[in-house]
């Protein structure tokens, strides 16, 4: 019998199996996962990375070079109040990812829901939900957060919830067209067929198949909360000002910018690192799973 | 067992345009026979199958099966039809869940209508009836554990022939089932398809474009040409005796394995001396 | 007769990641000028595989072309640098696909990319293009062929795209035409009509023509010679009616038994 015949291997390769080998040979992806996973264990472990209290202030030593370019003891020389550049950044990055994270997941959440109700069910609904989405991008994404906070007071969980209300109409829209071509798919009309009831038709074979695009957005979305985040801090309104973030250093460094460089100059390289390696990862995971794109 | 009456589809396009997908079409089909709608593109064929499962509500007219009246039935009516109306489908690419495993996708009719199939409680017995299920296509049982992907397309159309046959439906609906199949995995499928049929009894409507297959397993064959039947019959007579003109067309056009046999090559020779 | 392509000794691999496929192995055919050679086998034969090396058109990643000459006029297409390539490629030997979407482009009026093929090979002026064009499409058997030039792909039917797929490959009258599965997606008397017409262009012009098929309904309708395959290896070759009426190889036998047929089917004239 001639054709080509799929050899049977040992253990089942799941779709996430291959995805994961996908990734491995994506040479600057492996380099961008590298280092959010750097990221991530020193925002976890940052008490016992950072040699001193991010909120220490000592004013004899403020204003002091990094240790490499002048002769203070602090890596990375420290602020206008004494505190430690490099404790606040470390400190700094759990704020970053924690709400990028959060937010993202937030507004993932919502999206993926919309999409898949839109895109399963059409007609009234599907132009409810698409009205609403469109509605919601007319607004400026900042200016209603700064909105929010100003009525609602800033705070964590407020930036949060926030981003995650206003991030959530790229997903809706991809998750939405994806539907759109699956639901023509055969495999949904068997399942039509047979009987399956709607509910259940979403979550068994639409779901699993727009895990992957939505993972995709994700990524991308966590960068542009951290620096929405980044930017609600550095004009006061994100978190209390005495935690560090990055957003209210690069605020703090403004001033001394010409002089004392390194107090803005660390948070912004650790920002613009931060966004690319995630946009880079978004980008490999994306290769990775669409199966269209040819790989060696 | 199947009484199409009458059966009209009309499309509306977004500009207000309509299309005439099926034309009044009336149809029976009696237990354990073998019914092959046969059209080219466009001919209403793959619109009169979603008619017949209940999957597109008809402009006008009925579709009765077993008794039960489509447009009318309950709920419950309905669930127990689709126990015994399966259907099997062309594309072996698409037409499963690339992110389920074989056993979920074989098992998903009985998770659906049996609820001793349901949960980890039903585990045993769902594996146990998936697996055998599996080997009555021809595939070993532990193909359940693999994802579709690692199958060709012939063990797929047969892995979704064990899905159609999961809940010991009385009535298969195929869908082009061996059309995306080389010749020789076609065979195999139809073959596979006659031994089902002889032991459990089953009543086949099958759609295709290909004549040469509808004759090989046609009990009666019905004719299709822009949504209407414009000849039906049994399968040895329509052939032979072709009582329409566009049958005739159909069947002059069928290429044939023999040179000999071949118009296009008599009429160049005739030229070319 | 005289030969005017000759593949030799052609093998091709495609490097998979982990995996490499000998896709071609060791094949060698001959086409002589004005004959109709029939590749035919099953998917993963490898016959696409040989027919797109004629022209280089294989993707190269994951494509290899391990050894093998194939022989036109005085050059090795194989060896040929790019640029060469590119002015045999549409003019001397032509190529039209299953489906006529990836020949067509849906930007652009079908008369216009007729033209465009004909002006890249040939130096002729605006109008006499534009004559050409209208004759190509006629000859292709399409109907109002001036008002058709000036539509859109997706203006036209199925078997019409196929025509004017088959029109912009003639344009330059191509010494060799290869064909790929030019019938396969086509609905049965459209496909009849679609190959009465390529033999009748082929008569018309001397072209030959390597015709890639799994279909052995096609074969016996237009073919001269054959050559069956599997694996990418050529398991039998031979000329059409001692083919079917003495099939040598017991892969071919296996294909002609697998062939479904038209129970009782009515004689040929």
């Amino acid at each position: 019998m001639a054709g080509i015949s799929i050899a049977a291997s040992q253990d089942a390769q799941t779709p996430t199996h291959t995805a994961w080998r996908a990734l491995r040979q994506n040479r600057w992806g492996m380099v961008a996962v590298v280092f959010l996973a750097v990221m991530v264990l020193t925002a976890a472990l940052a008490p016992l990375i950072a040699p001193h209290d991010p909120q220490a202030q000592n004013l004899l030593e403020r204003l002091a070079p990094p240790s490499w370019a002048g002769d203070s003891d602090h890596l990375l020389g420290t602020d206008h109040l004494g505190r430690d550049v490099f404790s606040r950044l470390v400190f700094g990055s759990r704020i970053s990812l924690l709400v990028g994270v959060s937010a993202a997941m937030l507004a993932g959440v919502i999206g993926a829901v919309v999409g898949l109700l839109a895109g399963y069910y059409g007609g009234r609904l599907d132009w409810i939900l698409m009205r609403l989405a469109d509605v919601q991008l007319a607004f400026p994404s900042i200016l209603l957060a700064l909105a929010v906070v100003a009525f609602l007071g800033s705070g964590l969980w407020i930036v949060i919830v926030v981003l995650g209300l206003t991030g959530w109409v790229s997903y809706a829209r991809v998750v939405r067209s994806e539907v759109v071509s699956l639901k023509t798919r055969d495999f949904v009309t068997e399942a039509r067929a047979i009987g399956v009831g709607n509910l259940t038709i979403i979550r068994r074979h639409l779901l699993p198949n727009v895990v992957a695009p939505l993972a995709t957005i994700a990524t991308l979305n966590v960068a542009s909360a951290i620096v929405a985040e980044s930017a609600l801090s550095f004009l006061g309104l994100g978190v209390p000002t005495h935690i560090p973030t990055w957003g209210s250093m690069l605020a703090d460094g403004q001033l001394y910018l010409g002089t004392s460089w390194w107090i803005a100059i660390f948070p912004g390289l650790a920002l613009m690192l931060t966004s690319l390696a995630i946009n880079i990862t978004g980008d490999a995971i994306r290769d990775a799973t669409d199966p269209k794109v040819y790989r060696r | 067992m199947i009484e199409l009456e009458r059966l009209r589809k009309e499309f509306r396009a977004p500009g207000g345009r309509t299309t005439l997908a099926v034309d009044d079409v009336s149809l029976t089909v009696q237990r354990s026979e073998t019914v092959v709608i046969v059209g080219e593109s466009g001919s209403g064929k793959t619109t009169l199958t979603r008619l017949l499962l209940g999957l597109l509500r008809p402009t006008s007219g009925t579709v009765r099966i077993n008794g039960v009246d489509l447009a009318t039935s309950s709920g419950a009516d309905m669930k127990r039809l689709r126990r015994e109306m399966q259907v099997v489908f062309q594309d072996p690419y698409s037409s499963m869940n690339p992110k389920l495993r074989v056993v979920d996708i074989v098992a998903e009719p009985l998770v659906t209508h049996e609820p001793k199939a349901r949960g980890r409680a039903g585990r045993a017995w769902r594996e146990a009836r998936v697996d055998e299920l599996l080997s009555a296509v021809g595939l070993e049982p532990g193909a359940a554990r693999r994802y579709p992907h690692e199958f060709s397309g012939g063990q797929r159309q047969r892995i979704s022939i064990a899905r159609a046959l999961a809940l010991n439906p009385s009535i298969v609906v195929l869908d082009e089932p061996t059309s995306a199949l080389d010749v020789s995995v076609q065979a195999q499928v139809l073959d596979l398809l006659a031994a089902l049929k002889r032991e459990l009894g089953l009543t086949y409507v099958f759609v295709t474009h290909n004549l040469a297959v509808a004759s090989q397993i046609a009990d009666r064959v019905a004719v299709m040409k822009d949504g209407a039947v414009v000849e039906i019959g049994p399968a040895g007579t329509l052939f032979e005796q072709p009582q329409h003109e566009y049958t005739r067309t159909l069947l002059d056009a069928v290429p044939v394995p023999d040179p000999s046999r071949s118009r296009l090559r008599a009429a160049r020779s005739r030229v070319a001396r | 007769m005289t030969t005017v392509l000759s593949i030799e000794k052609l093998s091709v691999d495609f490097e998979l990641g982990t995996e490499t496929v000998h896709a071609v192995r060791d094949v060698s055919l001959d086409l002589a000028e004005g004959e109709t050679l029939a590749i035919v086998g099953e998917s993963g034969s490898g016959k696409t595989a040989t027919a797109l090396s004629i022209l280089q058109l294989n993707p190269v990643p994951p494509a290899v072309y391990r050894s093998g000459t194939i022989r036109f006029g005085a050059h090795d297409l194989l060896a040929l640098p790019e640029a060469r390539l590119r002015a045999i490629r549409g003019n001397d030997i032509a190529m039209i696909f299953q489906d006529p979407m990836t020949s067509l482009n849906p930007l652009k009026k079908v008369g216009r990319q007729i033209g465009e093929t004909l002006q890249l090979h040939r130096d002729v002026s605006r109008r006499d293009t534009r004559s050409a064009v209208v004759e190509a499409l006629a000859q292709a058997g399409v109907p109002r062929p001036d008002e058709r030039a000036e539509q859109y792909p997706h203006e036209l039917s199925g078997g019409l795209r196929q025509r004017a797929m088959i029109a912009m490959a003639l344009v330059t009258r191509p010494k060799v035409l290869i064909a790929d599965e030019p019938t396969t997606a086509l609905d049965v008397t459209v496909q009849a009509q679609i190959l009465e017409l390529l033999v009748q262009l082929q008569d018309r012009h001397g072209m030959a023509i390597v015709l890639i098929t799994h279909d052995l309904g096609v074969v016996a309708d237009v073919a001269d010679r054959i050559a069956v395959m599997r694996s990418g290896e050529i398991v039998e070759e031979q000329p059409c009616e001692p083919l079917f009426a003495a099939p040598q190889h017991e892969y071919t036998r296996s294909l002609l038994a697998a062939t479904p047929r038209l129970a009782g089917a009515s004689e040929g004239a």
